[in-house]
């Protein structure tokens, strides 16, 4: 039993890696961020770059990932995003294209590729980060071989979980998010800088991509195609949790990972996929705010 | 060099001669070059490996060319883009066959763009020339087929299991879509007729990497080998959580029947050293033709650390095996080819080849190898010689029983 559950957290820690970032920028902003699955994508190809330019391990990779999707997130609030609050769907294109211009910036060793000139670790093939020694292999604990690197990622993701909860509710920065998620007019009218809390909360949001796609590089390959899938999964999760709510996104990454890995070990992997969108579905359908709401006035 | 500018010279002194030439001679002249098309994604998801596939099209067009062309014409390969696209491959394949008239076309890679193309090959009469291992129920007499059968990679790689390694209870698993379902069915029958079992046969979607449960099923299982038909990125992920498991190849081996040197190389080699793959062709072969290949493949593409792997070698081989079968027959067309191809043999980098009389599949000869950490194949078993290529083996067709004849299927017999 106790192997079942640890494989569900384990599901639900890699939803939760992509979708706590989504939670931020989706949840509390409000943008339909499609680039999400491209901030993730560069932080594993951060870890690729700085292990052969840099000799840097994977634990070393994760603040790099973090400062450099972080920057990268603050560059696109200021130059497009910024432009775009309130309309929803110029937001969903606009954010598309991006994923599809950083995809092929990548791919195409940013222009580089044109001239003959190749670097090390980017283009069109797959990459992989080594997993250090002390990450591999199993682990002895309550009678099972618990996958060490699993375990490392439902480490990393509370570790994250709690400081995005810690930012969101106990800090200054935290106060002001809540404030412009209830209502933004209001916020500004009380003297919050709206602009520049939005821009700081993208940032944290892209950064908490990038750290997760420098763990998803330790257990699956890395190519410039790699969040295409991921923020369906993402956003999957938000909605069904509520969006708005932190612990909503926890519950129902934690859900829906345990009901995948319950159904795919008593029957298969094809039906745990689809008992997942059915449950997902059942939640929109019931209850269309999400798992948990809160109540506005 | 030497050969570099003598090529040059000659081109400008042809070139020059050309144009002083009047024009209907020019004309003439142009009309020397034959097209061929080269069809494979040169953008999208599956551009990575395709790249590679029309590059040793393109390296095989340019070696004949420099050794004179065929009948003395030079080829002319058009190379279009298929966009990792079925709907795309469909549409390229007719402006490949009716607008640039090519009678030949080299390309696909997926059995869904191959499927896609079929119709446009068959409704025109050209000839598509196709070099990946497929899963076979498949018997056109407008593609010549040069990638291995389900025969050829599983009829001995199964007894081999069974009786070298002593393996008797299998998990299969696979990507969910035909070719690991075909797949699966073969081996199934050869596990029984080899007295093992099967106990198990996963799926997961095709693009997925999240194996947590189907490794942690094998573990349950009980099984002592897996025959894994995973294809694409999924493949990565699947070895590297078979480690983190704790599962040694020591003691479940992988045998693997699409895992190539690309996705070795792409995981890290340590997590696959041990395990199994079924090939005709491995880049590790010691042989003066398969070194030469690799090198002359590497200054091609200028690439020093370019990889070679089955379908690669097929891509190139097909080609010369396409100019043997238009020499023999004297003419360029479909139907001179088709004909024309029957039994040729070419000696490939990796060995003999040879294209069956009957059902224009290629002979091959089925390899094992064993991968070492260097993220190279050590050959641990070979067949004697080229195997016959049956694409209905799973339907029961045996080599003296054909259902797939020069006539075509025979579908009395399904």
């Amino acid at each position: 039993m106790f192997d079942i559950f640890f494989i569900g957290l384990s599901l639900s820690s890699v939803l939760l890696l992509v979708a706590l970032g989504l939670a931020v920028t989706y949840g509390a902003m409000g943008i339909i961020n499609m680039a999400h699955g491209e901030m993730v994508m560069i932080g594993a190809y951060v870890a690729v770059l700085a292990n052969i330019w840099l000799g840097a391990n994977l634990f070393a990779a994760i603040p790099l990932a973090f400062a450099a999707t972080a920057l990268l997130g603050l560059a696109l609030e200021r130059l497009v995003v910024r432009r775009l609050y309130g309309r929803l769907l110029d937001t969903l294109l606009a954010t598309w294209g991006i994923a599809i211009l950083l995809q092929q910036a990548i791919r195409l060793e940013f222009g580089l590729s044109f001239f003959g000139l190749h670097v090390e670790g980017l283009g069109a093939g797959l990459q992989n980060v080594p997993v250090p020694q002390m990450l591999q292999g199993t682990l002895q604990l309550f009678g099972q071989d618990l996958n060490i690197y699993r375990m490392f990622i439902v480490l990393v993701t509370a570790v994250l979980a709690g400081l995005t909860w810690a930012v969101l509710y106990r800090t200054p920065l935290g106060m002001k998010v809540r404030a412009i998620i209830r209502n933004p007019q209001m916020a500004a009218a009380c003297g919050i800088d709206v602009k520049q809390t939005n821009a700081i909360t993208f940032a944290l949001g892209s950064g908490l991509a990038g750290v997760a796609g420098v763990l998803m590089a330790g257990f699956r390959s890395v190519s410039p195609d790699m969040g295409a899938t991921m923020v369906v999964d993402g956003f999957m999760v938000v909605v069904t949790g509520g969006v708005g709510s932190l612990l909503g996104t926890i519950a129902a990454s934690g859900l829906l990972g345990e009901i995948n890995a319950l159904v795919a070990i008593f029957s298969n992997e094809i039906a745990g996929r689809a008992a997942v969108l059915a449950v997902v579905i059942g939640v929109i359908l019931l209850k269309p705010a999400g798992l948990f709401t809160f109540k506005g006035r | 060099m030497t050969l570099k500018r003598r090529q040059f010279l000659t081109t400008a002194a042809l070139s020059a001669g050309a144009l002083a030439l009047p024009g209907y001679l020019r004309g003439a002249f142009a009309a020397e070059t034959i097209q061929v098309g080269a069809l494979y994604s040169q953008t999208g998801g599956l551009s990575v490996a395709e790249k590679m596939l029309a590059a040793a099209v393109q390296m095989a067009a340019t070696e004949i060319n420099a050794a004179g062309g065929v009948m003395g014409r030079q080829i002319e390969v058009v190379v279009e883009d298929g966009a990792s696209d079925p709907k795309t491959f469909a549409e390229k394949a007719q402006k490949l066959v009716i607008k640039d008239k090519a009678q030949t076309v080299f390309g696909c890679h997926t059995s869904a763009s191959r499927k896609a193309v079929l119709p446009v090959f068959e409704r025109r009469n050209a000839m598509l020339f196709y070099q990946t291992h497929y899963e076979g129920f498949e018997c056109s007499r407008n593609v010549v087929y040069s990638g291995a059968v389900p025969n050829q990679q599983l009829g001995n790689y199964i007894p081999w299991i069974i009786e070298k390694l002593g393996k008797k209870k299998f998990f299969i698993v696979g990507s969910n879509y035909v070719y690991p379902r075909e797949m699966a069915k073969v081996s199934k029958g050869l596990i029984e007729a080899g007295g093992a079992e099967w106990v198990a046969d996963e799926y997961l979607e095709l693009g997925h990497s999240e194996w947590a449960v189907t490794v942690s099923k094998i573990k349950e299982s009980g099984a002592d080998v897996v025959l894994s038909n995973v294809v694409g990125d999924s493949i990565i992920s699947f070895y590297r959580e078979f480690a983190n498991q704790g599962l040694k190849q020591d003691q479940i081996p992988i045998c693997a029947t699409v895992t190539s040197e690309i996705e070795i190389a792409a995981m890290g080699a340590e997590y696959a050293a041990g395990s199994y793959t079924s090939f005709p062709y491995f880049m590790s072969m010691d042989l003066p033709t398969n070194t030469s290949f690799i090198e002359r493949f590497r200054a091609f593409v200028n690439d020093p650390k370019a990889i070679s792997y089955h379908s690669l070698e097929a891509a190139y081989f097909q080609v010369f095996l396409w100019k043997q079968a238009v020499e023999k027959a004297g003419d360029f067309s479909a139907d001179a080819i088709r004909e024309g191809v029957r039994g040729q043999t070419f000696a490939a980098p990796g060995g003999t080849v040879k294209i069956d009389e009957d059902n224009l599949h290629c002979w091959l000869t089925p390899r094992i190898g064993q991968w070492q950490a260097d993220g190279q194949s050590k050959i641990v078993d070979e067949s004697p010689e080229p195997i016959k290529p049956l694409p209905y083996a799973a339907y029961g067709e045996t080599a003296e029983n054909l259902f797939c004849t020069a006539e075509g299927l025979d579908s009395s017999k399904l």
